[in-house]
């Protein structure tokens, strides 16, 4: 049997966000009290000091800076080593999961803070996974 | 308003000791672990299981730890929040004597790490925030979760991996004293750097052990600590604080923030001490950057200046601080949830029976994670 990769699973709190990214588009939560996103979906502002439940559902740009990662050599049986395991700050200031796709991950063309775009990889009639490329 | 100062030496480990071995023990089961780490800790004491009247455990739920002791304790903390559970139990062991909730609490723990013998399950489902928002991208289990903060610490300090590799250097110098750890071979930065690629930055000998074994602890309160064969071991200060599960989710990636703000100035608030009067270090090192993150978040050194501190050698043996001295995670053992040795380690050497023992300590901070930063934990124990 071959190795599966992990899918998500939705809940009502994230379905829009799901749904958005099978249209192409990645939509995340904003709150209308301290004007901040954030993300993963949930029905309240987590920023400390804040936790309005006055959020909304808002598209943004896709785009963002490399804040962090791994180049994973010890691969998930799924996965073909190496791979990008990275956070990616968007700008609008929300850090997320996601992997870089680049050929052959090498720490020298993969600078921290390097900008980054979403490339929208759908898996199948449900689920569309945000990856992430260099600009 | 109460105040944990109230609390500062009040409370007393009497009991302290591991399963016989650890290492590779396929012939014993996870609860065995627990049980045999009990016994011995009990018996450090002079006390049996009839004298246990609160429990403490992680890993397994106190409900499967007691049916399978055969007890039924009037205080309970079922705490799991990862390796530094252990650290939580004690802590909340100090406030539970002192409240009378109980007079003898018992801290197990056993995991069989590398037989995966009578385990239960890892992770949640898909539907769970992990499930949605990291599974997805490959991770895969600690080495890449863990991990995944060090790029832009490195960016933003100039860490490198020499530097990293230093502490793996640093604590493996520990090991090669203490016979009792799996690892004791000396290595040098380059055999770091030349070992396997993990998760990079990670390489191999960056990544602690995994192996199977357990430890257990037996608390009184101060006026019951004298009367036991060893010498007490006091809880002068204690800190703790959670913050995240996913490390997505972690606040900044640049420094440990619950330890930074919360862990480390409460334990060293209620212990009324100062980083000068800390004799000894144990800094959970799941990995090589997890102590340089450790030591700058309980302000040993300032932002940035952890890294070179250990590639200078001054956690070493003698160094000016001296840092697990057990050979730590990375080299003595590491179950799965390590912060019962990194107590353990403490314990002994302030009782003067450690392997690498080292001279005049009176006081000993131990510090660490529960998951990938998630919980944070702070003990400062004494011997005075
Ligand atoms: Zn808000």
């Amino acid at each position: 049997m071959n190795p599966q990769k992990p899918l998500p699973q939705a809940t009502p709190e994230t379905q829009e966000y799901w749904d958005g990214l099978q249209r192409g588009e990645l939509r995340i939560q904003r709150c209308r009290s301290c004007n901040r996103h954030y993300f993963y979906p949930r029905p309240f502002c987590p920023h400390p000091g804040c936790h309005s439940r006055d959020v909304e559902w808002t598209t943004v740009s896709g785009k963002g800076k490399l804040h962090s990662y791994v180049i994973a050599h010890r691969a998930h049986p799924a996965f073909a080593a190496p791979y990008v395991i990275a956070v990616v700050a968007l700008d609008e200031g929300p850090k997320m999961m996601t992997n870089i796709l680049i050929d052959d991950p090498r720490p020298e063309t993969l600078p921290a803070d390097a900008p980054v775009e979403i490339v929208y990889e759908t898996v199948n009639e449900k689920v569309t996974l945000p990856k992430f490329r260099l600009v | 308003m109460p105040d944990s100062r109230a609390l500062r030496r009040k409370v007393a480990i009497v009991g302290a000791a591991e399963t016989d071995t650890v290492g590779y023990l396929p012939n014993h089961s996870t609860l065995q672990l627990h049980a045999e780490s009990a016994f011995n800790a009990l018996a450090d004491a002079g006390l049996t299981l009839d004298d246990v009247d609160g429990i403490a455990t992680a890993g397994v739920s106190p409900a499967q730890l007691t049916e399978y002791l055969g007890i039924m304790p009037r205080y309970l903390d079922g705490t799991s929040v990862g390796g530094c559970s252990f650290l939580i139990h004690v802590s909340h062991a100090v406030a539970a004597i002192a409240a009378g909730y109980a007079d003898v609490v018992l801290v197990t723990h056993g995991e069989s790490g590398r037989s995966r013998v009578g385990v239960g399950g890892f992770g949640g489902g898909a539907s769970t925030p992990g499930g949605q928002f990291e599974a997805p991208f490959g991770v895969f289990g600690p080495p890449s979760m863990f991990s995944v903060p060090i790029v832009h610490y490195m960016k933003r300090y100039g860490l490198t991996e020499e530097q990293l590799a230093a502490v793996s250097v640093s604590t493996r110098q520990w090991a090669s004293m203490n016979p009792r750890a799996l690892m004791r071979d000396p290595i040098t930065i380059a055999d770091v750097l030349n070992s396997r690629l993990i998760a990079w930055p990670l390489h191999l000998l960056n990544c602690c052990l995994v192996t199977d074994g357990g430890g257990a602890l037996v608390l009184v309160s101060e006026e019951r600590a004298k009367d036991f064969p060893k010498p007490p071991v006091w809880i002068l200060g204690r800190g703790e604080s959670v913050q995240h599960t996913n490390i997505s989710q972690m606040w900044d990636y640049s420094e440990w923030t619950a330890a930074a703000k919360i862990t480390g100035p409460e334990a060293f608030r209620m212990a009324d001490l100062d980083h000068s009067a800390i004799d000894h270090l144990m800094l959970y090192d799941a990995f090589s950057h997890t102590p340089i993150y450790g030591l700058e978040a309980l302000g040993f050194v300032g932002a940035g200046e952890a890294g070179p501190w250990f590639e200078e050698m001054r956690g070493a043996p003698g160094g000016a601080l001296p840092v697990n001295t057990n050979g730590g995670g990375l080299s003595y053992t590491h179950t799965g949830m390590y912060g019962m040795f990194a107590i353990q380690e403490a314990v002994r050497q302030l009782r003067g029976e450690a392997a690498a023992q080292i001279n005049d300590v009176e006081t000993s901070l131990v510090h660490g994670p529960g998951g990938w930063f998630s919980a944070t934990s702070t003990l400062i124990l004494g011997n005075q």
